[in-house]
């Protein structure tokens, strides 16, 4: 044994603690954004001294699907589009339990949109962590209801012509508490956003804009995951505050980065429980899990 | 365990089958119903929704029944004793995740109060033409629990039965019940709470480090769960798996998890299977029937009695798993079984599978929309010993 690899050997990953390690190595890419993002949450949950037991993350399907696998928390890995459903009802079972919803754009956004926008609406106090890139990557790198405009894919061979959502408009309009947007080259804002959005009472949403080197990068002859960082690098433009009209993500344009919403408001269970004692009076026990 | 007397509502009321189904689900813990409207299943969400906020219950009306049937997992895996209530366009949605229920193996119950389909159909009239998707709905091959009740008094009954079925084989469990059973008014007598036996959650006694969520329990049986939020810090998935949860996509792990729960249910089949038999020992001619069907075919069987044709009856309490032991020991004594039943002829398929030719079958079916004339079945009967 040289004298490198025992080193390697007796190396313990800092995220250990959090992560499946009996799970490793993990099925997603080399250059993948998933990585760091996972990372950025590891160190958020480490950073806020947060009990582990008292974290669930939930995902749907896909690349980022597999997220609630590899974490290890009390972690679901739901069906398609269903991740946000399954979070409101451990949610609403568990208030004290820090829901976080960690999965992709095709599966909470288009597939999921519904219940996407309901729990937004709702104030659900749940983190939805969306990774945002561009495509659906597990099945091959199809179009997607992000893919922006010319931009090719699996099934939309000769570029797409479709208007594609812009997530944190979504999110506030739909009546989320916090909203922000990074890409996963800002892992330090990326990492306090998520601090952020987890201490917030209510709906939070984190986009993370998310190189796909093997899919999306390749199809557009975009270069290799280094490359795709230096665009993040030398494209991000950070906007606190923005107006969210004008967050919109164009092909290989700037992609406006920042804390966009971050407001107070009653959750879900504080409405419930504030309605219920002004019909019901004293005979009211506010409901806590 | 015996219910919780703030939960009951012990008395003789005057109820439909909805709200009577919706005090079933309250008597025995139900404390989360997350539903979306739909005729003719609503005022079970609507009774539950006027009756929770005192009990300490939750009830969420989603966006929409797939909504529904995902959140009422993540209760159920946040501790609490779940329900949802829906009919046919709403049952189809429910399917996705109903698959998904069955392989997390989480224990909830979930209403069908049919109509007549495909599609819109009939959304106010009744019809029994779900049996087969309740079988088969969601993709993959799995076996059900589903009950049927044929009275407000039985959905009151069943409900409960139906709670502590999820509870011992940690699954969904369904009531197939229809229009006319949801929407007739009956007495409905609730007994006092200590009459009432309650299935509680199981969960594992074995220390955070130490439990998977599927270990085998002790005595091999149904394994006991694992709670959120006490550090097991476990992981689930609806891809194929093993004991420890974790995915494992090969043809061996999938036999393994397929064939676990499929096991559970026809392993105990005796033990889950509910048959009310009448008049069969020196019958010629077995009529079977479930839910508002096997109530109307009374005066058809009381006339033949009459005029001296041994017919005798079974009330399929229990639709799933089908009764197939007993409908083959059956169709070596009879001339003749009969399945009555609102569709074209679904539950009748089981039963002349199992039948295999040893004795005539005949289906007495209904497209929907009403229940079936008693002649219709009186005619059957007949034509059944010819």
């Amino acid at each position: 044994m040289s004298v490198q690899t025992k080193q390697l050997e007796e190396r313990v990953h800092p995220m250990e603690k959090l992560l499946r390690m009996d799970r490793i190595p993990h099925i997603w890419c080399p250059t993948c954004g998933l990585g760091t993002t996972i990372t950025a949450l590891a160190a958020a949950i480490d950073q806020m001294k947060l009990d582990y037991d008292n974290i669930a993350v939930v995902s749907g399907i896909g690349c980022t699907g597999r997220v609630a696998g590899y974490m290890k928390v009390d972690s679901f890995h739901t069906t398609h589009g269903r991740s946000i459903p399954f979070a409101v009802g451990l949610s609403i079972a568990k208030p004290k339990t820090k829901v976080i919803v960690f999965s992709g754009d095709g599966d909470l956004i288009s597939i999921g949109g519904n219940h996407f926008i309901h729990t937004a609406r709702r104030n659900m106090d749940i983190t939805v962590i969306c990774v945002n890139n561009f495509i659906y990557a597990m099945t091959g790198g199809q179009v997607a209801p992000t893919t922006p405009l010319t931009a090719k894919s699996a099934t939309s061979p000769y570029g797409c012509y479709e208007h594609p959502f812009n997530l944190p408009l979504l999110a506030a309009s739909s009546g989320a508490s916090y909203v922000a947007r990074w890409t996963a080259l800002h892992i330090r804002r990326l990492t306090t956003a998520l601090k952020e959005a987890i201490s917030k009472k209510g709906f939070s949403f984190v986009e993370v804009i998310a190189p796909c080197s093997t899919l999306y990068a390749r199809l557009n002859k975009l270069g290799s995951g280094l490359d795709l960082m230096k665009f993040y690098h030398d494209n991000s433009e950070i906007k606190h505050g923005a107006d969210l009209k004008d967050v919109d993500i164009e092909f290989q344009s700037k992609i406006t980065v920042g804390k966009f919403v971050d407001i107070e408001k009653p959750t879900y269970l504080e409405c419930l429980n504030a309605n219920n004692k002004r019909v019901f009076g004293d005979k009211y026990q506010p409901y806590g899990g | 365990m015996k219910a919780d007397p703030k939960n009951v509502l012990t008395g003789a009321h005057y109820l439909d089958g909805n709200h009577a189904c919706a005090e079933g689900a309250i008597a025995a813990g139900c404390k989360f119903f997350a539903g979306y409207p739909i005729t003719p299943s609503t005022e079970i969400a609507e009774r539950v929704s006027r009756r929770f906020p005192l009990l300490g219950g939750v009830f969420i009306q989603m966006e929409d029944e797939l909504a529904s049937m995902n959140a009422i997992l993540g209760a159920a895996w946040g501790g609490k004793k779940t329900m949802s209530c829906t009919s046919g366009p709403g049952f189809c949605l429910m399917m996705e995740n109903f698959g998904l229920g069955l392989m997390l193996e989480t224990p909830t119950v979930l209403v069908n109060v049919q109509r007549g389909g495909p599609s819109t159909g009939l959304p106010t009239l009744p019809g029994q033409a779900d049996m087969m998707q309740a079988k088969w709905g969601s993709h993959g091959d799995y076996e059900v629990i589903a009950l049927a009740p044929d009275s407000p008094q039985e959905s009151f009954e069943l409900t409960i039965h139906a709670f502590n079925l999820s509870e011992k084989y940690r699954m969904p469990v369904l009531i197939m019940t229809d229009e006319c059973v949801g929407h007739m008014t009956e007495k409905v007598v609730i007994p006092e709470a200590d009459q009432i036996d309650l299935v509680e959650r199981r969960f594992t006694k074995k220390k955070p480090g130490e439990a998977w969520p599927y270990d085998p329990a002790d005595d091999g049986g149904i394994s006991p769960m694992l709670p959120v939020g006490e550090g097991h810090r476990f992981h689930i998935t609806g891809l194929t798996h093993d004991h420890r949860g974790y995915p494992v996509i090969n043809a061996e792990a999938h036999e393994q998890n397929v064939r676990h729960m499929i096991d559970k249910v026809v392993k105990n089949a005796d033990d889950i299977i509910w048959l009310e038999e009448k008049d069969i020992d020196d019958a010629e001619v077995v009529l079977m029937a479930y839910g508002i069907s096997s109530r109307v075919m009374q005066p058809a069987i009381a006339k033949a009695r009459k005029e001296g044709i041994k017919v005798g009856q079974i009330k399929m309490v229990t639709v799933w798993p089908f009764p197939e032991k007993r409908v083959r020991e059956l169709a070596s004594k009879v001339k003749s079984l009969i399945m009555v039943e609102l569709n074209c002829g679904q539950m009748f398929l089981e039963m002349d599978r199992c039948a295999a030719g040893k004795c005539k079958t005949g289906l007495v079916g209904h497209f929907g929309g009403t229940v079936h004339k008693p002649e219709d079945i009186y005619k059957a009967i007949k034509e059944s010993i010819k």
